[in-house]
Formats: C-alpha cells, sequence, structure tokens
C-alpha cells in the first residue's frame, strides 16, 4: 500500500514540474532565477561589476551538465543503496523490523 | 538558485560567514556525538547528505517561467535535528561553488545561512509543531520540507535585498522584487519538494506510517 501512495506522490511531483512545460500560456524562457538575479541587479546598479569571480568555471555548458549529472547520480546511487540495505535487512530480521 | 559569486559586498559576505560559522560548528559537535552514540544512525546520516546532494542538483521549470532547484534539506532536519544540516548543506554548497561555478565562495556564508541553517531550522520547527498539532507523519514531513524550501528562497531574497535596495522602493521593494524572482518561482518546486521527502523517507525507513519511522531513521529506536 506504502508503494503504492509512493507511486502517486512521484507521479504528483513529476506532474508539478512537467506543467509548466505542456501548459499553454506557461510559458517562458526558463533561464536560472540567479541569472534574473543578476539581470535585477544590473538595472537597479547600472555598471555594477562581480568582485570576484569563480576560481574555476566549466568550460562549456557540456562539462557543466557531466558535473551536475554526476553531483545527481552520486546521491542518488547511494540513497538507492541505502533503500536496498535497509529493505534487506528487515526481510532477514523478520516481519517485526 | 544561490547568490552569485562576487555579488556581495565585501562586508556583507564577511557578516553572513561570521554569522553562518559557530552553526556550522555547533553541527559538526552534534554530528561526532550522533556518530558516537549511535554509528547504525551512519547510514541514514549519509543519506541525508545524498537527498541533499539530488534535489540540489536538479534545476526544475516553474510557473514563473524559470528555473531553480530545491535544497533537499528538510529530510535530515527532520531525522537529525536542524544543526546537522548546517554541516551537510556546506558540503554540497562548497562542491556547487568550486566545481559548478554555482553560488560562490565569497557568498558561501550567506548561503550557508539560507539554505543549510534558516531552511533547517523552519523545517524542524514546523515539523515539531505539525506533530502537536496531531498531523500524521507523511503530512509533518511533507509541510516541513515545502516550507523550509521556500524560507530558504525567502532568505536569499532578503539577503540580496539588503545589499541591493531599490533606488525606489527602498529594502521592501527589493525583498518584494527578489522574492518575485527566488520565492514565487520556488514555490511549486518545494510542493514537489515536499512530496519527495515524504517518499525517501518511507523509503528510508521502511516504516511508513508507524510511529517509529522517524525514531529508526535517527537511530535513536534500535
Amino acid at each position: 500500500m506504502i508503494a503504492h501512495r509512493s507511486g502517486w506522490l512521484v507521479a504528483a511531483a513529476v506532474a508539478i514540474i512537467a506543467a509548466p512545460l505542456v501548459l499553454p500560456g506557461m510559458g517562458g524562457k526558463f533561464k536560472g532565477t540567479d541569472d534574473q538575479a543578476t539581470e535585477a541587479i544590473a538595472e537597479s546598479r547600472p555598471g555594477y561589476e562581480p568582485w570576484f569571480q569563480p576560481l574555476w568555471k566549466p568550460p562549456s555548458d557540456e562539462v557543466e551538465s557531466l558535473l551536475f549529472a554526476l553531483q545527481a547520480a552520486l546521491g542518488a546511487g547511494f540513497l538507492g543503496y541505502a533503500i536496498g540495505r535497509r529493505s534487506s535487512t528487515s526481510d532477514r530480521d523478520g516481519a517485526d523490523r | 538558485m544561490h547568490i552569485m559569486e562576487g555579488y556581495l559586498p565585501a562586508e556583507h559576505a564577511a557578516g553572513w560567514f561570521a554569522l553562518s560559522a559557530p552553526f556550522v560548528v555547533a553541527g559538526v559537535i552534534r554530528l561526532k556525538r550522533i556518530v558516537a552514540e549511535r554509528p547504525h544512525a551512519k547510514m541514514t546520516l549519509a543519506a541525508a547528505g545524498a537527498f541533499t546532494m539530488v534535489l540540489s542538483a536538479l534545476k526544475m521549470p516553474s510557473v514563473t517561467g524559470s528555473c531553480s532547484h530545491p535544497t533537499g534539506t528538510g529530510l535530515g532536519a527532520v531525522v537529525f535535528g536542524p544543526s546537522v544540516m548546517a554541516v551537510l548543506g556546506t558540503i554540497v554548497l562548497l562542491f556547487q561553488a568550486l566545481l559548478l561555478a554555482h553560488g560562490g565562495l565569497t557568498t558561501l556564508g550567506a548561503n550557508v545561512f539560507s539554505m543549510a541553517i534558516v531552511g533547517p531550522w523552519v523545517s524542524w520547527c514546523i515539523w515539531r509543531v505539525a506533530g502537536k498539532l496531531g498531523a500524521s507523519i507523511a503530512v509533518s514531513v511533507f509541510l516541513a520540507a515545502a516550507l523550509g524550501d521556500v524560507a530558504t528562497y525567502v532568505t536569499t531574497s532578503v539577503q540580496l535585498a539588503l545589499a541591493y535596495p531599490d533606488p525606489a522602493s527602498g529594502f521592501i521593494g527589493a525583498v518584494l522584487k527578489f522574492g518575485g524572482i527566488f520565492a514565487i518561482t520556488q514555490i511549486p518546486l518545494a510542493i514537489a519538494e515536499g512530496l519527495l521527502t515524504v517518499v525517501a523517507m518511507n523509503a528510508l525507513s521502511g516504516r511508513a506510517g508507524k510511529a517509529d519511522e522517524v525514531g529508526i531513521l535517527s537511530g535513536e529506536v534500535k
């Protein structure tokens, strides 16, 4: 029953995230809010230059997406491992665990 | 999304570092105590960190026509209390500042304050209040994660407004302007984060809906 509920909860989360992409009248450029904030600052403080630059930037969008995917994959990989370990110990310990 | 590198005046950056540092130090002490007292909680601690890593890597579109990402700090805050997330959140923010040019080193103190301190504390408070009011574990966790997420980005908006008060409408006008960018975008994402946090917690505990669900995860119930 819980697996069932989890399925519905994930489906609802997917629907919430997909809605702006598919619903008519909800378009946009889908730029990052940090870029929008940068623009807002440029409007109120024309000529503002950030006083510090990132030490290293991913050289291209491809490399950046690699690193973001890596971050998500590492986290998701470990979560899967933890969930699998938990359910295998509860199988071994019997129903009361 | 976090405050961009080099976009906070040096005094502000230093101030946020000073404000955040004690929370991170307290978090390290608490983390060590948890690991020493309940070694079997290590798995859940790492899972709470992993959950934050996944969710803050996922930039999602929102109804405002822009993209942001959730924070994933609610899970750990509910299970272990807010101070632990100051440490785990800082690790994720450092990773993104160093490798992804996302957020920044000069703005790290401010970003730690919003994502790793205010968010988790709000989550934890909501979790306690909702439980006292008789809400189920699932509903309490949902509210805690979702509102902690929104609180993080309200804080980001306030931090930017302090640094960039609007020439005409002042600080309040700037809060509304940055809030329109960060906080409104975050609302649907926060709802999704709340739902996903309930799913992750149920899967990690294998005890969905049982009274000892959180106790098992935190290692307090054997």
